[in-house]
């Protein structure tokens, strides 16, 4: 049972109107052909995820994405309980737990400090991608494809024209993925 | 003419003004005032007025205008849901209750004509009196008054054919019309016809287009048209107008003007019904009281006994409770508008002798003035009785359900299926019989009881719980309870819906915890759907009012150690809601700002 669209974007933003970046991905993205857009905040503001409909979802789709802030060097708490509750073993890992492999997975991530502030030698200490691994290594256990992650640095100091650009970057590497598939995807 | 229209005017509404509140305050309802304000000013009280006959032709239109009303609150779907009590229970009431009187004027030694068409007057009720009642002590939602109303509803049509055996019964054709019975049937329904087509196809765009000149009189005149057409098309073919005018008022029920229509109409009819009580007193003949007190008292008796009996014996087969029986039987017990019509005409057509009509009519009116008086008497004296002692309780089998939930509403039902989720069996206790019922047919445990008593607690094993919810939605009720729990049972722990916040306190000065507002959830998610709709994104509706239950909670802990001191928490509380709603709106302020929060 395929669904039409290949893509799921999984967003999760506790308050996506005072966020510049995620608005404007969001917006770039309306209308989208083969896009499926589930806002986690919106669709379960008591954190009491859905699993049948979310495992549903995963099924019918081609390309997974989480979406989100980089919320003290993770996610927002939702997406971890999406994670938790919807990656059952059986379904995901595990035991005839096959349901995601072969599937593509892409994180798109806003971070609000710029590049060298995620270095070894910078702010953080640490690069993006090492702070990512805990999202690699669940990918990895399910058998998705990972991706690299596609990140929107400097939020705080990015223009409004350097934004723009990287909204319509991102959707063009959408519609080229529904066009073409995988191939468009760079992987690490 | 003028002078004596006035005096008419001032006499009567001087009468009603004067004696319905008296007897309304000492809570015998407005019904009997009215008939008592009649019989005072009357031509047998102090005959201030000497013809009553004219006024009540003025005054039925009350009758019709309330069956209009009763009509708009139905609409075609609901009647059709009622058709098992309309025919069930109306039809065995008519049948029934006209055979008994039959038979027994027949021991009497009366002829069977005459026995016949006074048992089928005896046998209809009052609609102004009942539906009055219903209406006053609010019984519409009990079964009392719901099969009450079905029943009368089946007289009204029962009139018809009862009117054309009155006609049959005299060689005189009936008055309104000279027709056959076959042209009177086939005129009935083509009457009938025409008000289904003009109250569904007509009256609207009449309705637009009065709408539209904004002229509020016109659209008060138009309703009473509305009815005052009713009335003689259904005088015309020989139908009861009040029946008509219940159809015209089914049919207008889905149209968007009912309301317009319920309001233009339910001053007209509230006066008018007082004026048809009052003129119904004014018409007792209070000197056969005294010329034929027996025969008076013999027949008044007749009719009380019989229509007692039979809705009593109908109303328990319909699986009532003994409360709701009683009440039923009384509020139909007397005789009713239609008798003095049916009498009216055997009169006329030599049925019955003039003599006997006045009689039957003194009975009629009689019966009509016991009714508010018996059910006066039933509350005064029975009914408290019967909640106490009857129906029988039933028997609780403790069977060591760890949790007891007393009283068993909507908030009840969904306690006792969260913890059915976790196999947590519940004894549930409630008083009223209808919930039961209705509980039970979802294949619940219910018991019968009154959970105040400590005793039926007892029974539902109180003693072995380990957990009473009470649901009782009854202030005072629910504390003597808990008092009475504490002491026997110190070590139970209770969870007790409260009334409002003060009522929290009482339950706080209880030494009770788990308290819960019967209404702050719900108040709580509908505000947060408010917000929702006004574009509040759907997490932070959810989070603000997460906050504001925190905050409200927190806050009747901080009044709690004063709440007695009325000044003070007044002045306390309003500062505690200003301080809430400038953190919260701080709150909202801070996170619209892009960055605010230091993340993106």
């Amino acid at each position: 049972m395929d669904s039409v669209n290949p893509i799921l974007l999984i967003f999760a933003h506790p308050r996506p109107q005072q966020s510049r970046i995620n608005r404007a991905l969001i917006s770039a993205l309306e209308g989208l052909e083969g896009l499926t857009l589930v806002d986690l905040y919106e669709e379960y503001p008591d954190f009491l995820i859905n699993v049948t409909r979310e495992q549903k979802r995963l099924q019918e789709h081609q390309l997974l994405i989480f979406q989100h802030p980089f919320y003290w060097y993770s996610s927002p708490p939702i997406l971890k309980e999406w994670l938790d509750v919807v990656l059952e073993h059986g379904f995901a890992y595990g035991e005839g737990g096959t349901a995601l492999h072969g599937k593509d997975f892409l994180h798109v991530i806003s971070t609000g400090g710029d590049k060298q502030a995620y270095q070894p030698s910078g702010y953080h200490g640490f690069t993006i991608p090492d702070l990512l691994r805990p999202f690699e290594a669940t990918a990895l256990l399910c058998g998705l494809r990972y991706h690299t992650p596609l990140l929107l640095q400097g939020g705080f100091s990015m223009s409004d024209a350097s934004l723009a650009h990287e909204a319509s970057a991102y959707r063009n590497l959408l519609v080229n993925y529904y066009r073409n598939g995988r191939t468009v995807l760079s992987s690490r | 003419m003028a002078e004596t229209f006035l005096i008419f005017l001032v006499v009567v509404l001087g009468a009603a003004v004067a004696i319905v509140p008296l007897t309304s305050r000492l809570g015998m309802g407005s019904v009997i005032g009215y008939l008592g304000a009649g019989i005072l000013i009357g031509p047998d009280g102090l005959g201030l007025i000497k013809q009553p006959d004219e006024i009540l032709h003025l005054a039925e239109f009350g009758v019709v205008m309330l069956l209009f009303l009763i009509g708009l609150g139905l609409n075609p779907r609901r009647l059709w849901s009622m058709k098992k009590a309309i025919f069930g229970l109306g039809l065995s009431q008519v049948l029934a209750t006209t055979g008994l009187i039959f038979a027994g004027l027949l021991a009497y030694g009366w002829s069977w004509e005459q026995a016949l068409v006074v048992a089928m007057g005896f046998s209809m009720s009052s609609t102004a009196i009942a539906m009055q009642m219903i209406d006053e002590q609010g019984l519409k939602t009990h079964p009392a008054g719901q099969n009450g109303f079905s029943i009368l509803l089946l007289q009204d049509l029962a009139v018809i054919p009862m009117l054309i055996f009155v006609a049959l019964l005299g060689q005189a054709p009936l008055a309104a019309n000279d027709k056959s019975s076959g042209q009177q049937i086939i005129l009935s329904i083509i009457a009938i016809a025409a008000i289904i087509v003009i109250g569904r196809y007509l009256a609207r765009p009449v309705f637009r287009w009065i709408a539209s000149t904004r002229l509020r009189e016109l659209s008060v005149g138009f309703s009473l048209f509305i009815i005052f057409s009713i009335s003689l098309l259904m005088h015309y073919v020989g139908l009861s107008m009040a029946l008509g005018a219940f159809l015209a008022g089914v049919i207008l029920a889905e149209s968007e003007y009912r309301h317009e229509l319920e309001a233009n109409i339910e001053p007209f009819k509230g006066l008018l019904l007082g004026l048809f009580f009052l003129a119904i007193g004014m018409t007792v003949k209070l000197d056969l009281l005294v010329a034929r007190p027996l025969e008076l008292f013999t027949l008044l008796v007749t009719l009380l006994s019989a229509k007692l009996l039979v809705l009593a014996v109908i109303a328990s087969f319909f699986k009532m409770d003994k409360r709701n029986i009683i009440v039923l039987a009384i509020l139909l017990s007397q005789g009713g508008e239609f008798a003095f019509v049916l009498f009216g005409e055997a009169v006329r057509v030599s049925a019955l002798t003039a003599d006997q009509g006045a009689l039957l009519n003194a009975v009629v009116t009689l019966s009509m003035l016991t009714t508010p008086l018996l059910m006066f008497l039933f509350h005064k004296f029975v009914a408290f009785r019967l909640q106490l002692s009857e129906p029988p309780h039933d028997e609780i089998h403790s069977e060591g359900h760890p949790v007891i939930i007393a009283g068993f509403g909507r908030m009840g039902q969904i306690i006792a299926r969260l913890l059915g989720t976790h196999k947590i069996l519940c004894t549930v206790i409630d008083h009223n019989p209808s919930q039961i019922d209705f509980v039970r047919r979802f294949g619940l445990k219910v018991f019968y009881g009154d959970a105040s008593q400590i005793g039926i607690l007892e029974a539902a094993g109180v003693k072995d719980a380990k957990l009473l919810v009470i649901t009782i939605d009854h202030q005072e009720t629910v504390n003597r309870l808990v008092t009475e729990v504490q002491r026997l049972y110190p070590h139970l722990p209770i969870v007790v819906r409260a009334r409002d916040r003060t009522h929290t306190y009482q339950l706080l000065d209880l030494g009770l915890k788990n308290i819960e507002r019967e209404t702050f959830g719900a108040a709580l998610s509908m505000g947060q759907m408010a917000l929702k709709v006004m574009g509040v994104s759907t997490f932070e509706a959810h989070r603000i009012a997460l906050r504001f239950k925190a905050y409200d909670l927190n806050m009747i802990k901080r009044l709690y150690p004063i709440h007695r001191d009325e000044q003070q928490i007044i002045s306390q509380a309003r500062e505690a809601r200003e301080s809430l709603e400038r953190l919260l709106t701080q709150d909202m302020e801070k996170n619209r700002q892009p960055g605010a929060t230091g993340w993106d």
